[in-house]
């Protein structure tokens, strides 16, 4: 068993965003503005449970991104995965979520790999359609919004997802593509040594030439045009506080409030 | 405009999402209204997609396709587009949706168009509206050609009232996938505890820090119940473990737009935002008048939590009643 853990470079959750000439830029107050993508984090923990627990014989962490992505890498490997790839190629620009599937299929392939976890999504563009088409561009069966790795063996695994209605358990032969949900784990802080060691290791960067890409990708691949973005309108609302001498005096002011807004 | 709506149908049920769809379906997008009807319970389903707005239906009672197993359905529903060749695929942007919709927009090499929360017509061409970066911005996204997949978000377009006499056609349909081809076997399945589920609830009680511990949420929980609404919680009370993760509202919660969502001792973090702005009315109670809940907030009341909260259960539970 061998396993990959894709992860994306985003924008952190507290960025804030300009739009000019449909060009999306972002800053954070905070001075991080860019982080693993928030989802991945379960993503790369889960990854690295599995060789530390159930045998694994390497936890490998792939994005493909420009050499800023390296970042997300370094995480991951101070986190505790085994090795760390990047993929980048001036051909991938444009790609939308079947190219980067197929770019990603093919990096997966060349690892060796048999369990690919992703995250449920990326913060930026929330599509969550890579993990389901990565699955089709190798040909493998996609366990989507994982909660819990029930059991593994180098053969076959038992998960169980969250959906709709419930939590259901799934067995399937492996090779799989796993999506993780939240409830799968509690993410570790890199440790001290991790960050250390993270910080000296020279990641590789693997380019078109060096990765067999079944289908199609770059700027002619993509079907959907996303280039229209606009900030919203702010949320117009002057708040209306309601006060009143007891609780029960605003209790009563409040739900004829809510009555008239025909909200009730 | 020949559109596709795959339908999500639980006990013999439309889902509410999937009704949404059909509505979208009819009154948004001329032309016929072709509703994909899977599993066992396919011709009872049937004559409930045609009273929401299908006029025919494609059926397939194959027990392959009972529980969704996109490896099942994915191949059938590429299969029917490769035939009928739809205009338009419509789904909600359910588990099932998002993983069948890119399926079917790998194996078709079509354009996806994931939790759409509005869409107009441009010609033939769908025109979008997909929030990016937790709703801080929206994107007017188009597939560029062929097939357009778009997945729903829940609660963002209306049913139509269902007409018990509509009728059409049922066409049966064999399944396609070969057993060797559908790999996961599905074990069991848990079902959650009843209540509204958050993301079809029309009203959302909401608690945060601000509630103290586990039994902070009992009010909490009370109001919600006497107005029939679902129990949403911030990312701190579930990250103290007062209440389980499917209660989680934001950015890494759930996405939520009820018409009317009342936080209950919630600051208002950008992250909570992310999952509720889009809530028709928001009524914040907290005790700080300075929380930046109150910038989002259609009502406000600056007191305790518990006091007012109980009170407001009283109070609807008279005006209810
Ligand atoms: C990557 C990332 C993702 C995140 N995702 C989410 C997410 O999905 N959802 C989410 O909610 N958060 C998320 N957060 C966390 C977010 O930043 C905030 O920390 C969180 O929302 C705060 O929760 P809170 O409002 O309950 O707590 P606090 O900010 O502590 O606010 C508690 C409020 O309760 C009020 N209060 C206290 N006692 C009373 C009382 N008796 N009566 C009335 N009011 C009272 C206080 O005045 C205060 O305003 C995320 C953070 C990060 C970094
Ligand atoms: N450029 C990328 N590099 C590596 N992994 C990615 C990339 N884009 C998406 N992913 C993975 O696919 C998941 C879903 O992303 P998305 O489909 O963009 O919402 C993410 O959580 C990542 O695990």
């Amino acid at each position: 068993m061998k396993v990959v853990v894709c992860t994306k470079q985003t924008p952190s959750t507290t960025a804030t965003f300009t739009v000019n000439n449909g060009v999306v830029s972002w800053d954070d107050p905070g001075g991080k503005p860019n982080v693993v993508n928030p989802w991945d984090e379960y993503a790369i923990e889960e990854a690295i449970r599995l060789k530390e627990n159930h045998g694994a014989e390497a936890a490998i962490a792939l994005t493909a991104g420009g050499e800023s992505a390296d970042d997300v890498l370094k995480t991951a490997l101070a986190m505790g995965c085994t090795e760390a790839i990047r993929v980048e190629d001036a051909g991938f620009a444009g790609s939308g979520s079947r190219g980067t599937a197929n770019i990603l299929a093919a990096a997966i392939k060349k690892t060796g790999a048999d369990i690919a976890f992703f995250g449920k999504q990326a913060i930026d563009g929330d599509t969550g359609l890579t993990p389901v088409m990565a699955a089709r561009a190798l040909g493998w069966t996609p366990l989507t919004y994982v909660s819990a790795i029930k059991s593994v063996s180098d053969d076959s695994i038992t998960v169980e997802r969250q959906i709709e209605t419930g939590t259901q358990t799934v067995t399937a032969p492996l090779p799989v593509v796993i999506s993780v949900v939240k409830e799968i784990n509690e993410p570790r802080y890199p440790s001290f040594m991790g960050i250390r060691k993270a910080s000296r290791a020279t990641i590789p960067v693997w380019s078109a030439a060096d990765l067999d890409i079944e289908g199609a990708y770059g700027p002619g691949s993509a079907k959907v045009d996303w280039s229209e973005i606009t900030q919203p309108p702010s949320r117009d609302t002057v708040v209306e506080f309601i006060s009143g001498d007891s609780a029960e005096e605003i209790a009563a002011a409040l739900a004829t409030k809510l009555f008239e807004e025909k909200v009730i | 405009m020949k559109t596709f709506v795959f339908i999500e149908h639980y006990n013999e049920e439309i889902t509410p999402i999937s009704r949404e769809a059909l509505g979208a379906a009819r009154t948004i997008l001329d032309g016929e209204v072709i509703a994909l009807v899977f599993g066992s319970d396919a011709e009872e389903v049937a004559e409930k997609a045609f009273a929401y707005g299908a006029d025919q239906v494609l059926a397939c009672d194959d027990d392959s396709l009972d529980d969704f197993r996109v490896e099942a359905v994915g191949p059938l529903v590429a299969e029917l587009a490769n035939e009928y060749e739809p205009d338009v695929i419509l789904m909600g942007a359910s588990v099932t949706g998002r993983d069948l919709s890119a399926w079917i927009g790998y194996d078709l090499d079509a354009g996806v168009i994931p939790d759409v929360v509005d869409f107009t017509l441009d010609g033939d061409t769908i025109k979008a509206l997909h929030p990016v970066y937790a709703s801080k911005l929206m994107s007017t996204a188009f597939v560029t050609g062929g097939t357009q997949i778009i997945t729903l978000r829940s609660r963002a377009f209306q049913a139509i009232e269902p007409d018990e006499d509509a009728d059409g056609d049922i066409e049966w349909v064999d399944a396609v996938a070969d057993d060797d081809a559908v790999k996961a076997e599905i074990e069991g399945l848990a079902v959650s505890e009843g209540g509204v589920s958050l993301t079809d609830a029309s009203i959302i009680v909401s608690g945060g820090r601000g509630v103290g511990g586990p039994e902070g949420f009992e009010p909490v929980r009370k109001l919600a119940n006497v107005l029939g609404g679902a129990l949403g919680a911030s990312r701190a009370a579930v990250d103290a473990g007062w209440i389980p993760y499917e209660h989680q509202v934001g950015q890494t919660g759930k996405t939520v737009s009820p018409d009317l969502y009342i936080a209950c001792g919630i600051s208002g973090a950008i992250q909570h935002q992310a999952g509720m702005r889009t809530s028709k009315v928001i009524v914040a109670i907290n005790k700080d008048a300075e929380a930046p809940i109150f910038k989002l907030a259609n009502y406000g009341v600056v007191a305790d939590l518990f006091k007012i909260v109980p009170a407001l259960s009283a109070e609807f539970s008279k005006r209810l009643s």
